[in-house]
């Protein structure tokens, strides 16, 4: 019966062709536009969550404040507030992992006759293990590195590039404000940050070469910045107490004091940007659902127009034995089936077009298919949605009547 | 054994229209055995087509009662009458009533869509179908490329597909000429002769003169019921 009924309901599509086709349109133009919307959200919060998993799971960074008094800061003439003890008596605190001092820069490099402003990040070898960050080839300093002040440096991706070309970078010296570094690793790529910056180009040396020799800190042993990592995302509001407490205790503040550092979490930076992309890409499938709706009015339009045309059709139909759920499968069949090839159609231009923006822009695109089949049953429901109205029209038609339509 | 195909009493129908309550038919009895062969005659207005519609269950009564085939039908729910129009009765139109993008087989065998029957089996019964009404060679014509009096064989042909009981005719020659329309009597008589009953209405005496029985309407009643040809009849 049903596959009666879908034979009639094609050869009801194919008699008006053109109106069909026009009908379809909507939809078409609906579902490729969800599509091709959910594609480019998706992929910004794919390229979103790629960034995120480049960074380290749940990271505080402290960044120190000048000291200040009653909110009366005491001149420039300071330095950094926190320094490498803080950093190892946070690391004797609970559910902490990993802790490094960080004391960044931009300095020049130099091999041979060509040269690289890059970002000089000083540190020790937890600053790896807290970001995740392997090498691809050679291998990391050590703690006696940091010790001893060694003259080494791991080099990041893009500043190996820049500097050596297709060269083997490992066992390489290369200048930095006059000091010579032996390259003894190379860096797995990154990519962007969050603020887009490319974090393959630096290079990373023990904190002490880089205070004594790079950047030469007037009070040895202070650093701007300490990253460092909890032990789970459940223990972070927990981390940031205690770590908070200690430092306030180290630095004898008084309860009337401000914090002479921040404390930031990048989980949250990262949660926000996240949230961002996504309620963007919301945002774009809400947009182009309208367009599925504004084709779903259009097959409601046209079904109504051509239930009134085929009025006497549909009494001949009932006079000669149709029920009313028949005319109303019928009909709500028709409305699907233009629906259902729409949305095919519309699948495919939508489909299309992500691959083309993908394949002339640098933008990410994920086809997910999830999205495919929901915009599939989108389309469907659609179909029954605007078409049972004029479906139940039809079929309450009364023969008699239906039959004396001219 | 006589039995009755078609049993009204008392059958009345009236229109709700702008000036109130039109009352089209004003209570009719009326028995039809099993392989009859019935004329209904009666001026324009006298309520025949109204009768034909009750009869044919495209349409309910406002009043009494219409046994078909020993059941009453006058207060069936709306999807048991299409099953009977669908399986017990076969309806003829004045104006064929073919689907003008079906082809003929198609056509023929669209009442068998709502019998629940697979694709192949419609069409090779539509195609023995039009054979029968003498139409073979025609399966895959459109009906606007045939003639009238082949359309209204077609439209024969669709009423038979599911071996109906019964043929309602509502003035099935009144768009064809007199040549047809003898050719489409002879057919119903033929149909007759096998057992089919038959109720006609016609404007045409001679035409009326092929049934066995003419039944004549007058404004809303039944005024006269004979066995003979009534071919001396002016026509109305
Ligand atoms: N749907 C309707 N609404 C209102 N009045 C109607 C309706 N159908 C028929 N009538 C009226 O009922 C009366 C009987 O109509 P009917 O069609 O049964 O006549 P008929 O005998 O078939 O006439 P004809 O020979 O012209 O076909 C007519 O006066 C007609 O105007
Ligand atoms: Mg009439």
């Amino acid at each position: 019966m049903l596959s009666a009924m879908l034979g009639e309901a094609w050869h009801a599509m194919g008699c008006n062709r053109m109106r069909t086709a026009l009908t379809m349109l909507g939809m078409v133009i609906g579902v490729g536009s969800v599509v091709l919307m959910l594609a480019i959200g998706q992929g910004a919060q794919y390229a979103v969550a790629q960034t995120i998993s480049t960074m380290g799971s749940n990271l505080y960074i402290l960044i120190s404040g000048s000291t200040s008094t009653s909110g009366v800061r005491t001149g420039s003439g300071f330095g950094p507030t926190l320094n490498v003890a803080d950093a190892e008596a946070i690391s004797e605190l609970d559910d902490i992992t990993h802790v490094a001092p960080v004391h960044q820069g931009t300095q020049q490099l130099v091999y041979g006759a060509k040269n690289w402003s890059t970002t000089i990040v000083g540190t020790t070898p937890s600053y790896l293990d807290a970001r995740a960050w392997t090498l691809t080839s050679g291998y990391a300093f050590g703690e006696s590195d940091v010790r001893s002040a060694s003259r080494v440096a791991l080099i990041g991706k893009t500043a190996a590039e820049n500097l050596f070309d297709r060269e083997d970078p490992i066992g390489k010296t290369i200048r930095i404000r006059q000091t010579p570094f032996v390259i003894i690793g190379t860096l797995a790529a990154k990519g962007q940050n969050l603020d887009g910056r490319d974090q393959d180009d630096t290079v990373i040396i023990p904190l002490t070469t880089a205070q004594r020799k790079v950047f030469g800190v007037p009070f040895a042993g202070s650093v701007r910045t300490i990253i460092l990592q909890a032990s789970s995302a459940e223990a972070m509001p927990a981390v940031e107490k205690s770590v908070t407490a200690l430092l306030r205790r180290r630095h004898r503040l008084r309860d009337d004091m401000d914090n002479d550092f921040y404390i930031r979490n990048l989980a949250a930076a990262a949660d926000s940007a996240a949230e961002t992309t996504r309620v963007m890409s919301l945002l774009l499938g809400a947009i182009a659902s309208v367009s599925l709706l504004v084709g779903g009015i259009g097959i409601m339009n046209i079904m109504l127009v051509s239930v009134t045309e085929r009025t006497r059709e549909i009494g001949i139909r009932m006079a000669i034995g149709a029920r009313q759920k028949d005319i109303l499968t019928q009909f709500l069949l028709e409305a699907i089936m233009i629906s259902i090839a729409g949305c095919l159609i519309g699948l495919l231009l939508g489909i299309g077009g992500a691959l083309l923006i993908n394949a002339i822009t640098d933008m990410v695109i994920v086809i997910s298919g999830g999205a495919v089949i929901v915009a599939f049953a989108v389309a469907a429901g659609v179909g029954v949605f605007f078409g049972f109205y004029p479906a139940r029209k039809a079929a309450a038609l009364d023969p008699i009547e239906a039959l004396r339509y001219q | 054994m006589s039995e009755a195909v078609i049993r009204v009493a008392g059958l009345g129908k009236s229109y709700v229209t702008a000036a109130g309550l039109f009352p089209a038919l004003k209570g009719v009895d009326l028995t039809i055995q099993r392989s009859e062969f019935v004329a209904i005659m009666g001026p324009s207005g006298s309520g025949k087509s109204t009768f034909m519609n009750l009869l044919g269950c495209l349409d309910t009564p406002s009043s009494g009662d219409y046994f078909l085939v020993e059941r009453n039908v006058a207060h069936m729910p709306g999807d048991e009458l299409a099953i009977l129009r669908n399986r017990t009765i076969g309806f003829v139109f004045q104006g064929f009533n073919l689907l003008p993008r079906m082809t003929l087989e198609d056509n023929v065998a669209l009442p068998l869509v709502y019998s629940g029957i697979g694709r192949e089996a419609r069409r090779e019964k539509g195609r023995q179908m039009l054979a029968r009404v003498g139409l073979d060679g025609y399966a895959l014509s459109l009906p606007a490329r045939i003639s009238g009096g082949q359309q209204q064989r077609v439209a024969i042909a669709r009423a038979l597909i599911n071996s109906p009981r019964l043929i309602l005719a509502d003035e099935p020659t009144g768009n064809l000429d007199s040549h047809t329309s003898e050719e489409i009597m002879a057919l119903f008589e033929q149909l007759n002769a096998e057992g089919i009953t038959i109720v006609l209405v016609t404007h045409e005496a001679d035409i009326a003169a092929h049934a066995r029985r003419q039944v004549r309407f007058l404004d809303g009643f039944i005024v006269s019921d004979t066995a003979t040809p009534v071919s001396e009849l002016q026509p109305c």
